[in-house]
Parts: C-alpha cells; structure tokens; sequence
C-alpha cells in the first residue's frame, strides 16, 4: 500500500495560498475546496491527506508526528524551537519581527525597559544579544494596547504592513528579523516517506524560482 | 511461564539487548543512581537538558541523579588508550520532558567502547546500533554522517567559528537557503558553495551517497576522513546491515564534544529517535584521558506507543 502524506497546513488565508503550491505540485485533493467545517480532507488516489490547524500549531504537530510535513511562520519556529526539518522557504506570508512603541519613544537606558509580547522568547534574546535589562509582559493578543495603556514601554510584535501601528499611533523601533511562511518536515517521517517529501520540495523549490525571476 | 505476556514491551527490548550485546563481549556497567553535579556543571554543553536534579548528601556534598550514564562511565572507569574496554548498561535517567517542562525517568540502554578504538570496533558498534533498532522494530533507519568530513570541509574554506557553527545548525534544520546565505556572507565561490551545500542534499542510501562522497574530498584531511567512512560503510554492507543505513549529515549536531562518526536511529511510527550516538574522542580529552571512545544508547520509553499502534 502507497504511504498517506500527511499536510498540516494553517487555517486562514496563508494556508489557502499554501494549498495552491502543493495542488500546483501534484498532490491535489479538491474536496478542500468545498465550503463546509470539515478540519480533515484526503485523497486517497495522491496519497495525500491534508488538515487544518491554528498556524501556532502546525509545527507541534509536525514535531508530534502525525503531520509528516507543514507550513509556518519563522516567528513560530524561532519562538518554540520545534525539532523539525526546515526544509524551504516558501517566500510566502512575508513580514518583520520588529520592536514598536509610542511615536517619539525614546529608550532611557537607565530605567529597566517593559516588553510586551507574545513573542517572550524572541524578546529576550533579541535584547539579552544587545545587554539590555528588560522585564517582559507575555500577552497572547491585541498587543498594541500595551503600550497605549502604559503597560509596557514597547511591543515586540509581527508587522505587515504598518496599518495597526499608524492607527492606534504607534511607530515601528526597528525591524530585526524577517519571517516567512517555511515548509517543515518531521525528522522520523522524513525518513520513511523521503521520497514523496523530496517530490513535494522539488517541485515547491521550482514554483518559488519561477516567482523569483 | 510465558514471560513475555506479563513483562512491558520496553522490559523486554532491554533482555533482547542485553542478550545481544553480551553476545559481543560486552560486560555490564552498573553504576550508582547518583553522582556528584560538578561533572555535569563542567560538561554542561554535553547534557541534552540543562535542568539536573540535585540534593545535598549527609556529608554536605552536593549530588545529582543522573541525567547521563556517558559521563559517569568515562569518570569511573581507568584510562587504558591501549586496551579496549567494551561495556553495556541499562539505567535510568532524569531529563525534563519538553512537553510538560517537568522531570521524566527515563529507561536507557546502551554500550560504550572505550581504549584503542579502531576502525574495526567503530563498525562492530554500529553493526550493533543496527541490531538494536531491528530489535525494536523492523521498520527502522540508521542515519550516519562523518563529523570530521563537515569540520574539514568547513576549515578548508576558512569559515569564521561563528559561520561554522551555524553552518552546522542550519545542516542540522536541512535548510539549504539558509547554508547557501552563510556560503555568500564568507564569500565563497559557486563551486565552493555547491559542496557546502551538498552536506544537506547529498543523503541516501549507502549505495546512492558511496560513490558520491569523494566531492567533499577538497584537502588532505577531508580525503583521509572520506576514505575512512567509505571503508566503513563497505564493511557494513559486508556484513549485511546496510540496506537500512542512510547515510546524512544532518545528524551531526554537537562538534564540541563529539568528532568522526555521530549517528542516530528512527523507528517508523515514534517521531522522535529512538537511538543516538557517536565518537566523542573530544570529551574524553576535555575529562583528562587519552582513550579513544564510541557509543550509544537507545531510549526506551517510547517503545510501548510503538506497540498499542
């Protein structure tokens, strides 16, 4: 019997796009594409069986095993350092990690500087890497109000295209760290479906390299 | 009595391995439950998990349970680098769990070979390693790269310490993009480039990577090392274990402690590796002896998902 490939794949619009590149790719599986809250689609005739999770746990379930393959965010994979393969970068879902605060913030070095994120980890080495003493407020969303409210002096936050920031009056710091959308694989599946793994990569790498010229 | 309806899947794989490795002269290493923390504080880096649980003994001492049975067999057993001592152990350890972020027992088996470590012992073990995983399960895959061939590699186009090292991570990740970025940072060549990134694409089979090897063969030190490993694998084909070796660099992760061969092996249905490995001349030296030394140890506590599957 053919081996299932198994796809987590990110609900929302980033995974619908992802789902594209893998049809383009050959492993199509059109009752995806039916409006209804199914989370579990397959088609037996590609050996493919695809499903949808929260973007923040794609990488638990590659790194789990019953996803041999996903897509996420670097954010994500900086953020919980999952074990996984990172194969390729989609080039896709591209945005910063950035520091961002009040319009006019300036950074007084003498005072202990508050973070809010829900990024704690990228946070931290992010400033521990430049010295500097911060306490760190882990939020799970609307991170902007933080520094609005005065509970924190800055955000360390994922910013598109700005919006947000501009309308709540709040300005990015710096942009540290591009993100994007990888491919990623389970180290163990990896090995007992490598050859399926290696057809999808392929043909994703040549789908990228297109886009690129 | 039918011992193997009332004894755990994980009981039984350590019988099997026992027998198996007395088999090949091994002699079993029992060690006490505790050691003193200082070994781990000094070879932190070694550790898979940093946490380590400490109490303090009688004596004021400060103790660990073990977290590592490695490092207690190098520290309890005489520097003999022209002797070989081939022994085999079947412990717990205390590691924190990544999912729950709090302290785990885990069963452990496994052999280490210390002394004057040729190439003919380096084969025996991963022969070993490959019974072992076939113990277990037999749909399983050893993976097994050269250390020394990424290092000289690496030396040989004069990476900086910190490229080299993540060089390293991102071969560990198979992210090419990433290896060809550093590649262009140290402003190597397209040639160049190509055989820094063949560490992460070239992997298969020890008949499709063999005769491929010798493009990593750019000094005299990468050429010696590429000789040596492809005697290696030709041995273990002779002797029958390498139809499910695969040959990949990826494994090699810690360069610090570890040199020459590191290795790891996959079950099919536990997504972690069941089995890990490798020569670590390094450390040896770090703790003050002259031996060579190689090893592994197989991680026992999944082995029970492997069987309600």
């Amino acid at each position: 019997m053919q081996k299932m490939l198994n796809v987590a794949l990110p609900k929302g619009r980033l995974g619908e796009k992802v789902y594209d590149m893998f049809e383009k790719a050959g492993f199509e599986c059109p009752s995806i594409k039916e409006n209804n809250r199914k989370l579990i689609f397959e088609n037996p005739e590609k050996s493919v069986r695809y499903f949808w999770v929260k973007p923040s746990d794609v990488a638990i379930y590659v790194e789990r095993g019953v996803a041999d393959v996903g897509v996420a965010g670097k954010d994500i994979l900086l953020e919980y350092t999952p074990d996984v393969y990172e194969l390729l970068d989609l080039n896709i879902g591209k945005c910063d990690m950035a520091v961002a605060g009040k319009k006019g913030f300036v950074d007084d070095r003498n005072k202990t500087l508050t973070v809010a994120t829900k990024f704690t980890k990228i946070a931290k080495s992010y400033y521990s890497a430049q010295g500097r003493d911060i306490d760190i407020i882990h939020l799970n969303g609307s991170i902007e109000l933080a520094p609005i409210l005065g509970l924190s002096d800055v955000i360390v936050d994922i910013v598109e295209t700005g919006t947000t920031l501009k309308e709540n009056d709040l300005e990015v710091i710096e942009k540290f760290q591009p993100i994007s959308a990888r491919l990623i694989a389970n180290k163990s599946n990896f090995k007992f479906k490598s050859k399926l793994i290696e057809q999808i990569l392929a043909d994703l790498s040549k789908q990228i390299g297109k886009k690129d010229d | 009595m039918n011992f193997e309806s009332v004894l755990r899947p994980e009981e039984i794989a350590v019988f099997t391995l026992r027998a198996l490795y007395s088999k090949f002269g091994y002699v079993q290493y029992k060690m006490s439950k505790f050691e003193e923390y200082d070994l781990y504080v000094k070879n932190k880096d070694f550790l898979v998990s940093d946490n380590v649980i400490t109490f303090t003994d009688t004596d004021g001492r400060l103790l660990a349970l073990k977290p590592d049975v490695t490092l207690s067999i190098i520290k309890n057993s005489k520097d003999m680098p022209n002797e070989l001592l081939k022994v085999y152990y079947n412990e717990n350890v205390y590691r924190v769990s990544k999912g729950t972020r709090s302290y785990k027992e885990i069963m452990q088996a496994g052999l280490e070979c210390l002394g004057n470590i040729d190439s003919a012992s380096i084969t025996e073990v991963l022969f070993l390693a490959a019974k072992s995983l076939d113990l277990i399960s037999e749909d399983n895959v050893l993976e097994i790269a050269d250390s020394d061939i990424v290092s000289s590699v690496l030396d040989g186009f004069e990476f900086s310490e910190f490229n080299k090292k993540q060089v390293v991570s991102f071969l560990g990740d198979k992210n090419v993009q990433g290896v060809n970025m550093v590649c262009r940072a140290e402003g190597l060549s397209q040639t160049q480039t190509d055989i820094v990134e063949k560490l992460v694409t070239l992997y298969g089979s020890v008949d499709e990577v063999l005769p491929k090897l010798s493009c990593f063969a750019i000094n005299k030190t990468a050429t010696t090392k590429v000789k040596e490993l492809s005697l290696i694998l030709s041995d273990l084909k002779f002797l029958g274990v390498s139809d499910k070796i695969c040959v990949d660099f990826s494994v090699v992760n810690n360069m610090k402690y570890y040199n020459g061969l590191q290795f790891r092996g996959f079950v099919e249905g536990l997504p972690d590796s069941v089995l890990s490995g490798g020569q670590y001349d390094k450390l040896m030296n770090k703790m003050h002896k002259k031996s060579r030394a190689i090893g592994f140890a197989v991680y026992l506590d999944g082995i029970d998902r492997l069987s309600k599957e």
